[in-house]
This record gives structure tokens, sequence and C-alpha cells, in this order.
């Protein structure tokens, strides 16, 4: 299982803060998983367009290609605001 | 743990305090504190809310803080960073740096602040006369972490 959590406007617009996903064998990195995700189609189509989308595999900032398998926690958000 | 998330508020006298209290090497003391606003981007701000990733946000204030000790000779750093509903003038973030001297502390203090903003991961949501909307991220903080990576 893969945990997938998303954050802030993203949240608001999948109205999904977290899931839990069987990732099939062909997807292996963040691209894969976006592809995966966008492909459920409607709103889930903002995650292929969205612009600025940050990622973390395992709570570390990553990049699209950085590679996910089985038992990780992939989150994707908006560029941060905090301070 | 040098880094907290916590939605109460803190007391900047009694933060500092900690930081010299039983360490006489300290001879300079930096620190920076976020205020909210009743105004951003031209729009009256009446309440603002904080989102962060429980977990990730922690880590990554830790390897801030880390990255800043191995930057300069400091002897303590810390940050206070509060989530949940806030209203204009509460504190929202604490930042502090302790040592010899006031160069490094100031410094320190400055790169600890700079990289809160742009890597740390929170989220703002703010209350305006026209609806609840999501704070942009502003290209003057990726311009101010810049500097610390030449």
């Amino acid at each position: 299982m893969l945990k997938i959590l998303y954050f802030a406007s993203l949240r608001e617009t999948l109205g999904c803060a977290s899931e839990s996903i069987d990732l099939p064998p062909a997807v292996n990195n963040v691209a894969g998983l976006l592809d995966l995700l966008a492909a459920r189609g409607e709103h889930w189509l903002k995650l292929a367009t969205v612009k600025n989308l940050r990622c973390a595999v395992n709570q570390e900032l990553a990049s699209l290609d950085a590679p996910i398998k089985g038992g990780d926690e992939v989150a994707f958000f908006p560029p941060v605001t905090g301070g | 743990m040098a880094a907290r998330v916590q939605e109460a508020d803190f007391d900047v006298s009694t933060e500092l305090a900690l930081m010299r209290q039983g360490d006489a090497r300290v001879g300079a003391i930096a620190s920076f504190v976020g205020v909210v606003r009743d105004m951003n981007d031209g729009a009256g701000v009446s309440e603002m809310t904080l989102e962060h990733y429980p977990g990730m946000t922690e880590k990554s204030l830790e390897a801030i803080i880390a990255e800043a000790k191995a930057r300069w000779t400091i002897f303590d750093a810390r940050v206070i960073h509060r989530v949940g509903r806030l209203l204009p003038t509460e504190q929202i973030v604490f930042v502090a740096v302790s040592s010899a001297h006031r160069g490094e502390a100031f410094a320190a203090c400055e790169f600890i602040m700079d990289y809160l903003k742009t890597s740390a991961p929170f989220w703002k949501r703010e209350l305006t006369p026209e609806g609840a909307r999501w704070v942009d991220a502003r290209e003057t903080d990726e311009n101010a972490v810049e500097r610390w990576r030449r």
C-alpha cells in the first residue's frame, strides 16, 4: 500500500486529505503516480496541470522523478507559505 | 526539541531567558517574531488559519536548524511556529539564535527564517471581506533564500 496525502488548496480542490492505494507494478516514481491519479478524470486532472506542485516522499521534499514503492508516504501540496 | 509546532501562543521573554540560562558562553542572542497583519495583497484580513504537515514540518525545521549550526558557530537555535486560527496582532513564529558575538547570531537567525519561509510545510489561509483565500507564495521569499546558496 502507498499512502498519499494532500494539503492546503490542493486538498480542497481534490476533496481528499489522504488515501491509501495499491501501487501498480508499472508505477515506480512520482510522475507515474501523478499520471495514475490524473487518469481518474474530473477534478483529479488538476494534479497534472496545477502550477508549482510540490511533492514529498517519506516527508522529504522530492522531485517528480523520485522513486516510490509500496509502504512509502507521498504528499502533494502547493508552495509553502509559513512564517 | 529545538523546533516546536503548537496552537498555543508563546512568551518571548521566557524563551530568550531559557537560551542564556546556565550558559555563560552566550554573548549574543538574536531573535525574530512574525506577526499576523490585518492587510495582505490589497485586502483586509480579519483572521488566518495555518495548516501544516505533522511530522514533516517538525523534521524540516530541525533540518534547517542543523544546517544553521553547520554554517555558523552558534550555541543554540530555536523555532516555535503556531498553527490553527490566528488573529491580526497575534504572534505566528519565533526564531532565536545564541552565539558568542552578534554577527553569527544575526546571520543564522535570518538564514533560518528565510529557509523556513520557502521549505517548511506550512500554508496560510486568510479570511478577507471577499471570503477565504489561500495565500500565494511570494517570489521575494525565493529571492531571499537564494542569497544563501551563493
